[in-house]
């Protein structure tokens, strides 16, 4: 057990909405990572659909390199899609 | 009659309670978080079956029978639950082996259940199928990745199987209460299930790499009230707080 892979769970909450990510946790194999999060993440009525992941499929940035990355976009207000009106019908924006 | 239905939903109810309690032993204990977090929600998907069962048992014998009563005053010779789901964890390989056989059996009957003439118990087999069906995937899955897994894993799953075996037999026996209920259309005639318990099981531990056990005699006693020595210890322990602090509510 010592040796079983991280795995990255995603949970929809309900229909419409997205996947989001809610935590992690061990399995030996992608079954048994989707029935562990069925038992550790949507015991409480979380989810209607699970992804899991295996962690190391996933390309994370460094963040050493968070200033060349990420800060540029910091001044560029022009970029925010503020100036729109959202119809009130329009939801989960 | 009504002693009989009494008698006969304490039979069903009883092995939801008791293997619930024995599951409940493990929370804090289980080889991983993930496995341990599995296990205690089958233990309260068992327990909450037992509620819905003891609160109609309750009510159908009236005076000031309530749920807890019938869960924590009874005697050992009173609870029905066959010898399968008092036997202790041994080791994880005990607690899968133990879960294993009875979900098998457990789904078959709820199956039956659903077509029962009494309202309640067909509401309540309706309901508890989607969580035993989850059971049985669990527990089986556990039983194939131990089987066809290391050299370990396998003798140790094998060696369950084997020493609960004799254990099995007693769930296609027949109580006066099931007798009386069968013939009301009420209750399930268990001896029935027999075949397509051991098919199922068979076709688990055949893919699991497991040998199946072959036997000649069975260990019975459970469904009368006559239990196996680890039954006291259990009883002693779940039924601390209400024997201490008597009628005490949380």
């Amino acid at each position: 057990m010592k040796n079983w892979p991280l795995w990255e769970v995603f949970v929809r909450s309900k229909n419409g909405l997205e996947h989001r990510h809610c935590g992690s946790l061990h399995a030996s194999d992608a079954t048994m990572a989707l029935e562990n999060a069925r038992d550790v993440y949507t015991r409480r009525m979380e989810g209607v659909s699970i992804w899991v992941v295996p962690s190391s499929q996933i390309t994370a940035s460094n963040p050493e390199h968070s200033g060349e990355f990420f800060e540029p976009a910091k001044d560029k207000a022009y970029r925010h899609p503020t100036f729109y009106e959202l119809p009130e019908e329009l939801k989960h924006m | 009659m009504k002693d009989n239905l009494i008698q006969y939903i304490y039979g069903i109810a009883d092995n939801a309670l008791i293997l619930g309690q024995r599951l409940g032993e493990l929370c804090g204990h289980g080889p991983n978080l993930e496995v341990d977090i599995a296990m205690t929600n089958i233990a309260l998907d068992l327990l909450g079956q037992t509620r819905s069962y003891f609160q109609y048992a309750a009510k159908l014998s009236g005076n000031a029978a309530t749920e807890d009563t019938v869960a924590f005053l009874r005697s050992e010779r009173e609870y029905k639950n066959v010898l399968l789901v008092e036997q202790p964890n041994t080791d994880f390989a005990y607690s899968i082996g133990r879960q294993f056989l009875y979900d098998v059996y457990h789904l078959l009957l709820l199956t039956e259940l659903q077509n029962s003439k009494d309202a309640t118990l067909a509401a309540i087999a309706k309901k508890s199928i989607k969580e035993v069906l989850y059971h049985q995937r669990f527990s089986s899955d556990w039983i194939k990745r131990l089987g066809d897994g290391t050299e370990e894993s396998h003798n140790k799953i094998q060696t369950a199987i084997n020493d609960l075996w004799t254990f099995t037999d007693e769930l296609f026996h027949q109580t006066e209460a099931d007798i009386a209920m069968v013939s009301e259309k009420i209750g399930v005639d268990v001896a029935k299930l027999k075949d397509a318990f051991h098919a199922k099981v068979a076709e688990v531990l055949t893919e699991s790499t497991l040998q199946i056990p072959e036997m000649k005699y069975f260990q019975k006693g459970g469904k009368q009230g006559i239990h196996s020595e680890h039954m006291g210890y259990l009883l002693a322990d779940m039924q601390y707080m209400q024997r201490s602090f008597p009628n005490m509510n949380w």
